[in-house]
């Protein structure tokens, strides 16, 4: 079986597949047109894939008493945890089968699908919406979502990016001061001052769980900011260099340190319960903690301060991340999918949230305007400004001090990075549990990365 | 299953037969018919069975020969050998071998030991026995993911774990403010994945031997007391060697499972600290390398190991059980 271009009826495999796919978009879909829209798309329905998280779930709730009663388009869903949906996804899509009209892609995988020619542009339709008004998308979160091509490929359903978050109250009783733009030799000082200065108290809460969606993302902004690369402009790895090495023994020194009891298995989740429960004085991670930390079960609600990502010799280091909504290049379905990805992105559902569900809620970080709406400044004033300032100076094109290959702040916007992300911070991590020490991991890795180094430079 | 044989004649001998016309013939079709009688209301449950197990399996053999990544659509086709060359030539592989093996061997072995030392316990009549076999068995109706989860953050979490507080709670009873606060995941990371499983399996190894127990005639174990045998001598001598056949099948069973656990390792450690088991090892080949085609050469690989090992356990097994027979 020769490698032959993708599209329909290529190979009986993939001819199965898709055969399949059908088969089931057909049972699960009830009524379906082999016809493409013919302007009335309602009475259509249409198959959305998407992510777990909590927001999705709100959507989902109320995606039948208000879109589907506005616009008359039933919504099918499908809900995965993140990694059955990326396999998901990648085998509909890859396959062109059309069983998903619209699927939660995140600004990793956008430029990707866009180059293979998966997903449908979105920019030129969204340009024409005057009420979507997509100038008013933070810029950042806009650029990583469009493709090497220029066009815009999908639309944002919330944004984040990372910032340091402190216990005020603590630093306040120790005599110390947070700086406007603390570099991370200033945090590891201000880690030392504060770990043990209460009973049980540790410096700070860093990620050490294996994962390129747990450890890789902070240290990577590390990396960036200590002057350090995965791979050059021309796919020489990296990982083995002075500043990436110097990098990522900083972390690896400042955790073991300085850092939460049991970090090696420590993610998100981890770190937010210590933070919560008053075990670490700072914690670096993903802004989207702060409401979880500003919330009514928190132990620390009122007490935590907000200031930029460390950094050392670029201007800044937040990373950006965001889920957003892409549609598939084969749905037969192109206006209705359209119309539900409008909705589901727009100031309305935003504002929908917000009286529905609460502020809080809202799936913010991808709009000017919720961060000048009073009813959500007084919902998240502690962290909204913090917030959008962060995702706001993201740089996904140029994170760092020397020109990438791809684009990406905390991952490297290639479909290889998931396995060498996981496969290195799991070495990284074994070095953070002692195991081994940093050159050993990164010397490990560098075999990894190695190899994508080879399959990109024999093109 | 019928013993007898069904073949059918040789064709001459059917011919011969036929002409003949004699009982002979008759006999043996009606045998024929009788037997087809038999089988065919089985017929649908055994083509369904080989539908839903064999097919995706042969799938598997077939894609393990091709060059498939998910990420490289355009990059499909025969890959030969490729993938196999390549299995057996990754390190993480060959480290993931181990580490099954010596997490189902530890999990099996400490499990059946403390389930054979409840089920003993539990043998017994007292008060309340219903209320503690059914707590016992709990822990084994718990979703693996869920208790996966309880132990990572309810039990081993250094900082806000009940181990640890439980820690701190002794030392400050006597006054000490300095309790010891290990990190137990760090420490003894392959330990702390065992450890959650021993508490998931006991239940179920203690379930199989508590069933021998109480399968057991007591009139042996009364003479043998009436001739002054001592409680360890009717263990040794009497308990256990009827105990043995529910010995080895719980052990198989309990080995068939953990050998494909994966809730644990994925949820505890992340496959980190040499922890990754062999079903850890191909779910991060097919969900984070995309590569289809080395994952399902892995799956082979796997499968096959698993029946060399299964059939010399169940030789084993069954050898030891004509021994009973003719001892």
């Amino acid at each position: 079986m020769r490698a032959r271009s993708p599209g329909p009826g290529r190979g009986g495999r993939s001819l199965g597949l898709t055969a399949l796919a059908v088969a089931l978009a057909l049972s699960t879909a009830g009524c379906y047109r082999g016809a493409g829209d013919a302007g009335n798309d309602s009475r259509h329905t249409i198959n959305v894939l998407m992510v777990n998280n909590p927001q999705m779930v709100d959507l989902q709730r109320l995606t039948a008493e208000h879109f589907t009663k506005e616009t008359g388009i039933k919504v099918h869903f499908t809900v995965l945890p993140e990694d059955d949906l990326r396999d998901k996804m990648s085998q509909d899509f890859s396959s062109q089968a059309g069983q998903y009209d619209v699927a939660s892609v995140s600004n990793y995988e956008t430029p990707i699908y866009a180059r293979n020619g998966w997903l449908s542009p979105l920019g030129e339709r969204a340009a024409k919406d005057r009420t979507f008004d997509q100038g008013d998308i933070l810029e950042p979160v806009r650029s990583s979502l469009t493709a090497a091509d220029g066009k815009v490929y999908a639309e944002p359903f919330y944004g984040e990016s990372s910032f340091l978050m402190y216990r005020k109250d603590l630093l306040k009783a120790t005599g110390l001061t947070m700086p406007a733009r603390p570099t991370w030799h200033q945090v590891a000082a201000l880690a030392a001052e504060l770990d043990g200065s209460r009973k049980g108290l540790k410096g700070i809460c860093l990620r050490g769980q294996p994962g390129w969606g747990q450890l890789a993302a902070p240290l990577t902004t590390v990396v960036n900011t200590f002057g350090g690369t995965w791979f050059t402009k021309d796919w020489q790895q990296q990982v083995d260099s002075p500043a990436f090495t110097e990098a990522t023994r900083f972390y690896v020194d400042l955790v073991r340190r300085h850092g939460q009891a049991g970090a090696p298995q420590a993610g998100y989740t981890e770190c937010l319960n210590d933070m919560q429960q008053g075990k670490v004085a700072m914690w670096y991670d993903a802004t989207a903690g702060a409401g979880s930390l500003e919330s009514g079960e928190s132990k620390v609600a009122g007490k935590v301060g907000y200031a930029p990502a460390p950094v050392e010799r670029t201007r800044e280091a937040g990373w950006l991340f965001t889920w957003a909504w892409g549609v598939q290049k084969a749905s037969t379905h192109q206006d209705a999918a359209w119309r539900f990805v409008r909705w589901a992105s727009s100031k309305g559902y935003e504002r929908l949230v917000g009286r529905e569900l609460g502020w809080s809620r809202v799936p913010g970080g991808k709009r000017a305007s919720l961060y000048r709406n009073p009813e959500y400044a007084k919902e998240a004033g502690a962290f909204a400004g913090p917030t959008e300032r962060a995702i706001s100076s993201a740089r996904p094109g140029d994170p760092g001090v020397q020109p990438r290959p791809a684009p990406g702040i905390q991952f490297v916007g290639i479909p290889e990075f998931a396995d060498l992300g996981t496969k290195v911070s799991t070495e990284i991590s074994a070095a953070i549990a002692g195991k081994q020490s940093v050159p050993e991991a990164l010397t490990k890795s560098r075999r990894l990365a190695q190899e994508v180094s080879d399959a990109y430079t024999h093109h | 299953m019928p013993t007898r044989t069904t073949e059918p004649a040789p064709a001459a001998d059917a011919a011969v037969a036929l002409r003949a016309g004699g009982p002979d013939a008759r006999a043996r079709r009606t045998e024929r018919a009788k037997n087809w009688a038999r089988r065919a209301p089985l017929l649908p449950a055994l083509v369904f069975l080989v539908l839903v197990t064999q097919l995706p399996f042969l799938a598997t053999v077939v894609i393990s020969f091709t060059r498939w990544n998910a990420l490289a659509p355009d990059n499909r086709g025969f890959a030969a050998l490729d993938n196999y060359r390549a299995v057996f030539t990754d390190p993480a592989m060959r480290a993931s071998v181990g580490t099954t093996v010596l997490l189902t061997v530890t999990v099996v072995l400490v499990s059946l030991l403390l389930g054979l030392g409840l089920a003993l316990l539990l043998d017994r009549g007292f008060r309340g026995r219903g209320i503690v076999r059914t707590l016992l068995i709990t822990p084994f109706l718990i979703v693996p993911v869920a208790s996966a989860l309880l132990w990572k953050h309810a039990l081993y979490n250094a900082s806000y774990g009940l181990l640890n507080g439980s820690l701190t709670w002794i030392w400050r009873l006597f006054g000490s403010d300095d309790p010891p606060q290990p990190d137990w995941m760090t420490d003894s990371p392959l330990a702390a994945v065992e450890m959650s499983l021993i508490w998931q399996w006991t239940p179920f190894m203690m379930l199989i031997l508590l069933a021998g127990l109480q399968s057991r005639a007591s009139d042996a174990v009364e003479a043998a007391r009436m001739d002054g045998a001592s409680a360890f001598d009717i263990f040794r001598y009497l308990t256990l060697p009827h105990l043995r056949r529910y010995l080895e099948l719980a052990a198989l069973l309990g080995t068939v499972y953990v050998v494909q656990n994966f809730d644990a390792v994925f949820t505890i450690t992340s496959g980190g600290l040499g922890t990754a088991n062999l079903p850890y090892t191909i779910y991060q080949t097919v969900y984070q390398s995309h590569d289809y085609g080395r994952a399902s050469a892995q799956g082979v690989v796997v499968v096959l190991c698993s029946l060399l090992v299964a059939t010399f356990a169940l030789r084993t097994v069954s050898s030891l059980l004509r021994e009973e027979v003719t001892s």
